[in-house]
């Protein structure tokens, strides 16, 4: 390496004759040790460069913004399952608020239902009571005056015995034994 | 015309930067390309933005970010994030490199073996470096695989060791190898569609359909083994490492 580059570089200055030896030289370019040195340091400088760069910036960077991708998207899921659950408790609180309005509203029905019966039942009782005391009264009005009817009719009776008596005898009747004799036939 | 496949690998000094010893050291177009590269991978990773739902660039990044990261994870361990940044640059550097190189009239750095050569001796010695820190002489134990029979055991462990230094040389080979044939391949085959049309006129350039086919297809597969070739040397970076950091299998 050192033998080659050493017999190229004597004539002139060292670039031109690197640039001469891989136009004209014939060799493969490659396996041109001349050439070794340059490609050395320049990949040295390169690749120190690129490692500084990735590791003190290109990686943190990207590594840096993956991640808070990451823990946006865990942090969206935790957040979606907190807002499901919440909004499964407010479906569920709702459904046991319903059903318990459900059930009171029913208990309320029932209660006015019974209420209304018993005081229907209630009204239709007094006014039955009402009706036949109102019937009994009749009853009685009835029957009274029927008694009074009948001892008119007996007066009557008595009344029509005498005259018939008087207009067939020509004697008055003792009124006595008028209504002796009325009241016998009555009973017969 | 004279088509020579072999000028593409021509370094060109654009100007000199200095000497060490008689050496001198020049910014070549092989260090212009390595600066292409360096651009572009640091234009990419770092102009591309952290915002929450990604572009086309930042996806871009952020896929090379996480496929370096699973490869690390899957061959290496988690131990092994330890040295992200080394393999990011390694897969980054050799990939953008190798897929700016398969433009025309551009210079392929990863096609001179030196190159990979430094490359591949980067990873030796911080395989060495790391295991031999971080196990002691535990380290030297994967020459010692478990349950080989004594009166085998010399062998296995020369072959082992054997191998183990020659690690470097088919890490660089294969990279250095694959870019090298493949550009020469591709310049060849283009080279004859020129060659029958200029010689044979009329039917030469017809004729040609069928050496233009074949690059294509070339440039094709080429594409897909610039990226196969800087996985592969990333993977194996991976696994050279795996054996420094759990010697213990």
């Amino acid at each position: 390496m050192a033998e080659s580059h050493g017999g190229a570089k004597s004539p002139a200055a060292g670039a031109h004759t690197g640039a001469d030896g891989g136009h004209h030289g014939g060799g493969f370019p490659p396996f041109e040790s001349s050439n070794y040195a340059s490609q050395l340091v320049s990949l040295a400088i390169f690749f120190v460069v690129l490692y500084v760069i990735v590791s003190k910036l290109a990686l943190p960077k990207v590594g840096g913004a993956i991640e808070a991708r990451q823990n946006k998207i865990e942090g969206d899921l935790t957040e979606a399952q907190k807002l499901k659950d919440q909004s499964e408790a407010a479906l569920k609180a709702y459904e046991s608020e319903l059903a318990a309005a459900r059930s009171r509203a029913q208990a309320i029905g029932n209660e006015s239902r019974d209420k209304a019966n018993a005081q229907a039942d209630a009204e239709r009782k007094a006014l039955e009571e009402q009706l036949a005391a109102k019937l009994a009264g009749a009853e009685k009005t009835i029957a009274s005056t029927r008694t009074a009817a009948m001892s008119n009719v007996r007066g009557i009776a008595a009344d029509a015995a005498g005259q018939i008596v008087q207009q067939l005898t020509g004697i008055v009747p003792d009124a006595a034994s008028v209504n002796a004799a009325v009241d016998a036939s009555l009973k017969g | 015309m004279k088509i020579d496949p072999i000028h593409q690998f021509n370094i060109e000094p654009l100007f000199t930067l200095g000497h060490i010893g008689n050496h001198t050291i020049a910014f070549t177009n092989s260090s212009l390309y390595m600066l292409v590269a360096v651009a572009i991978i640091s234009l990419l990773m770092l102009a591309s933005g952290t915002q929450l739902v990604p572009g086309r660039l930042q996806s871009v990044a952020e896929i090379s970010y996480e496929f370096v990261a699973s490869t690390i994870r899957s061959t290496a361990g988690a131990e092994g994030m330890k040295f992200f940044p080394l393999i990011f640059s390694l897969f980054m550097f050799i990939c953008v490199s190798n897929l700016v190189g398969i433009i025309p009239y551009t210079f392929t750095v990863s096609s001179h073996l030196i190159v990979t050569a430094a490359l591949a001796l980067l990873v030796f010695f911080t395989v060495l470096i790391y295991g031999v820190a971080k196990n002691g002489l535990k380290f030297f134990s994967i020459f010692v695989p478990h349950g080989v029979p004594g009166y085998i055991l010399p062998l296995v462990m020369f072959i082992e060791i054997l191998s183990f230094f020659l690690r470097p040389v088919s890490h660089s080979v294969r990279l250095f190898a694959n870019m090298l044939a493949g550009h020469i391949a591709l310049k060849v085959f283009a080279g004859f569609v020129a060659m029958l049309g200029f010689s044979l006129g009329a039917l030469g350039w017809v004729g040609g359909v069928l050496p233009l086919a074949l690059t294509v297809a070339l440039y094709a597969l080429e594409i897909l083994v610039a990226f196969l070739q800087a996985y592969v040397f990333a993977i194996l970076t991976c696994i050279y490492l795996n054996d420094a950091i759990h010697p213990g299998h």
